[in-house]
């Protein structure tokens, strides 16, 4: 197969191209410039896409001997990603800018312009495994980014490989040292590759507009002001800055926002365990479902998954779950899971309380 | 054993089509040679011993040669690292004296075409040192107006510091009306630069004939090493250095001189010059060749630059071409992968393409620009280099378009 490799520059798309390589395929490697105004350095683990970055893929790619490209995609990045990133905050909403990255680039742009140019397949360095034309989780538990692919459909995945899925990533540093790579040491990334100061509300600040609104408890009773809903997060504790103290003296967290109004819905850690989910957007890794099914729900990338029923409702998903899941944001994906296989995904609109 | 001359002589990748001689050329036999044989004695031009003065001997040997070859005089050659490096010296060092003699003189007028290496050193000029750039239009074939350039220099001739118009277009090989630009500037009084790296072993050019008071060339383009170059500079201007040193080359570019690439480069430039008329005509008929038959091949193929095929009007080595609704850098892609080598022909950071800015000049649209290719000929290219990319055009161009553009639907 002509394969196309996707290279961060990192450690993993470097060892998942040379074992690409290894198993026959004609491999061409590609850095995805994402960025109109790269760094020159990266700086420990944050961010991505600078020109070291850049020169690191390049490097990987002479070593195991593919040719390579820089593929510009930052004006698809930052309409596809950046901008719906700060819009669906705007929105109240708790965007997963890597999902949307894996989605709208990786598994769009890039695999559409590489099968345009007669590529058989999109090769990353991510850690999952495609058994039977099924996502599944990778066999390191501390490293599967299954979650992050679950918006793919069963069309993309036929047209993705993960080589990394089988291996944990302790042997993968060690197999990229054994194969000269120079990137071995590399520090994995973490965080938001576009907000290279790691800080998403400055961030935010600089992008939405003030709008300053009030802090309700459950009764709707008043109990302090902030400067915009987009500030917070469900689930989020630190940094409210509400003056006057809950009644029971217990922490309070946001549970809600509504942005129109500017409101933000405060409440103690048992008003945030939500075991009624609703979503839109349904991706299925295969067929859609006919009837309620029988899965386990997670809703961020390391979380657990929980034991629920699925059923789907015209273009809504709508989601039972046994146990409940604390801190739930619209606009997380919630991503279902057949024991280890991905069936597939939803974003989610809405959620109810036990109580509720 | 094989002959020494052969085994010598640089080449491009066995099986390859290279089409990329604008970007770099192989090194001829003859200045592999001259450059190998000095590499394994030691001298500093510099020093004053034996050994010192044999290097010495060696360099202004070359320093003769290289000045005939370019119609100079050899004390006008101030031998550099290379084109980018005497850019560098002609836009700074200019500005800086012309300026420190009358502070009014602020103005650099340059061409919007101009190559990055003089593009840069003109908009550091404005950043870093209160420069006023004013960028010279061209017309649709990339070619400033004599005209444009008069009425620039005229509004306020005392407020020019250089003026500086490369010889030829590195992207579409337009040739500028280098002499008559050379006399206007001359009538006013103000020093003007040409950067003639592509122009050289290309077309005629000669330093004197031109008017010009400084020129870039540069080693590798011509069948030199790499990483040598000259700015030949008129004996009557100043410049204010950018590298300090020992005071070398007229105190105007120290550090010690690389005896063995200027060699190198001085045994190319004779052979360029006395080679380039059949050269020329060499180039101008596989690249008339190309032009006609991948129009041929793709009807929609737009010739960038001047469509007068003619050595006064392009360069004969250059063909520059946009294809409608493609990326170049897919073009580039799926032509490497079929063993021809060309190039966008519009700069790179980190590899990464942007509409090229002498296109834009140009006036072509920014869609246009993205899907451009050029292939550049040098004394290597055969018929069946223009064989290959013919054959391949087709398909390659017809892939492109359906991946589209980035950025842009389909």
């Amino acid at each position: 197969m002509r394969v196309l490799a996707a290279m961060s520059g990192g450690v993993d798309s470097a060892v998942a191209a040379a074992r690409a390589v290894e198993a026959g395929h004609d491999v061409t490697g590609v850095h995805l410039a994402l960025s109109s105004n790269p760094k020159s350095f990266r700086t420990g683990a944050r961010g991505c896409c600078t020109l070291e970055d850049a020169r690191d893929a390049r490097r990987a790619a002479d070593v195991i001997g593919i040719p390579f490209y820089v593929w510009d995609m930052a004006e698809r990045f930052r309409a596809d990603v950046i901008d719906d990133f700060v819009a669906e905050y705007a929105a109240g909403r708790t965007p997963n800018p890597c999902l949307r990255c894996n989605e709208k680039i990786k598994f769009t742009a890039v695999l559409d312009k590489a099968r345009a140019l007669d590529f058989d397949a999109v090769c990353t360095g991510h850690y999952a495994q495609i058994r039977d034309g099924r996502l599944t989780r990778a066999v390191d538990p501390d490293k599967d980014q299954s979650y992050v692919l679950g918006v793919l459909t069963a069309d993309q995945l036929a047209q993705a490989m993960f080589p990394l899925g089988d291996t944990p990533k302790t042997a993968v540093r060690l197999e990229a040292e054994a194969r000269g790579l120079a990137v071995a040491d590399k520090p994995d990334s973490h965080d938001i590759c576009f907000i290279a100061d790691g800080d998403t509300s400055g961030f935010l600040r600089d992008r939405i507009p003030a709008a300053p609104g009030t802090f309700v408890d459950t009764t709707g009773r008043t109990v302090g002001e902030h400067d915009g809903a987009f500030a917070f997060t469900v689930g989020q504790r630190r940094g409210l800055r509400i003056g006057t103290p809950a009644p029971d003296g217990k922490p309070r967290y946001v549970l809600d926002i509504t942005p129109a109004t500017g409101t933000v819905t405060v409440g103690s850690a048992e008003e945030l365990d939500v075991v009624h989910i609703t979503g839109d957007r349904p991706r299925w890794c295969g067929p859609a479902p006919l009837g309620p099914v029988e899965c386990a729900a997670q809703i961020r990338a390391h979380g657990e998954a929980v034991p629920a029923v699925a059923v789907l409702e015209g273009d809504r998903v709508v989601l039972e779950l046994r146990q409940p899941l604390r801190a739930v944001a619209a606009g997380q994906a919630v991503v279902l899971y057949d024991d280890d296989a991905v069936l597939g995904s939803a974003t989610i609109t809405a959620t109810a309380t036990v109580c509720a | 054993m094989t002959d020494r001359t052969t085994s010598a002589a640089a080449s491009t990748r066995a099986g390859a089509t290279y089409l990329d001689h604008a970007a770099t050329t192989p090194m001829l036999p003859e200045a592999v040679e001259a450059m190998a044989a000095r590499m394994t004695v030691v001298g500093n031009p510099s020093s004053l011993h034996a050994s010192g003065r044999a290097a010495r001997r060696v360099v202004e040997e070359a320093r003769e040669s290289l000045a005939q070859s370019v119609g100079a005089r050899p004390s006008e050659v101030v031998f550099t690292g290379g084109g980018t490096e005497a850019d560098n010296l002609a836009l700074k060092g200019l500005f800086w004296s012309r300026r420190s003699e009358d502070a009014r003189r602020r103005r650099v007028l340059a061409s919007a075409v101009e190559h990055h290496a003089v593009l840069d050193s003109a908009l550091w000029l404005a950043e870093q040192e209160g420069a006023e750039v004013e960028w010279l239009p061209v017309d649709e074939h990339g070619r400033v107006s004599p005209a444009v350039l008069e009425r620039a220099l005229a509004r306020d001739p005392e407020s020019a510091a250089l003026v500086s118009v490369m010889w030829a277009n590195n992207e579409v090989g337009t040739v500028q009306p280098i002499a008559e630009l050379a006399e206007i500037a001359r009538g006013h009084g103000v020093p003007i630069h040409s950067d003639a790296v592509q122009a050289f072993g290309q077309l005629p050019v000669d330093f004197a004939a031109s008017g010009l008071d400084a020129m870039t060339i540069t080693g590798h383009k011509i069948g030199g090493p790499i990483g040598v170059g000259a700015l030949l500079l008129s004996r009557t201007l100043t410049l204010t250095p950018v590298l300090h040193g020992g005071g070398q080359e007229r105190d105007v570019r120290s550090g010690t001189l690389d005896t063995p690439a200027i060699v190198g480069f001085a045994a190319a430039a004779e052979l360029a010059v006395k080679r380039q008329p059949e050269r020329a005509e060499e180039l101008a008929r596989l690249r008339d060749d190309l032009v006609v038959r991948v129009r041929a091949t793709v009807a929609d193929a737009v010739l960038g630059g001047d469509p007068t095929l003619d050595v006064s009007h392009r360069l004969p080595g250059n063909a520059h071409f946009s294809f409608p609704g493609c990326e170049g850098d897919a073009l580039l892609l799926l032509l490497d992968a079929r063993g021809i080598e060309c190039s966008t022909g519009s700069a790179c950071s980190a590899g990464v393409p942007q509409p090229s800015h002498v296109l834009l000049a140009m006036g072509v649209p920014e869609n246009l620009a993205r899907g451009s290719l050029r292939f550049s000929f040098g004394h290597t290219s055969t018929a069946a280099d223009v064989d290959a990319v013919v054959q391949a055009i087709g398909p390659v161009v017809e892939r492109a378009r359906r991946a589209g553009q980035n950025g842009v639907p389909k």
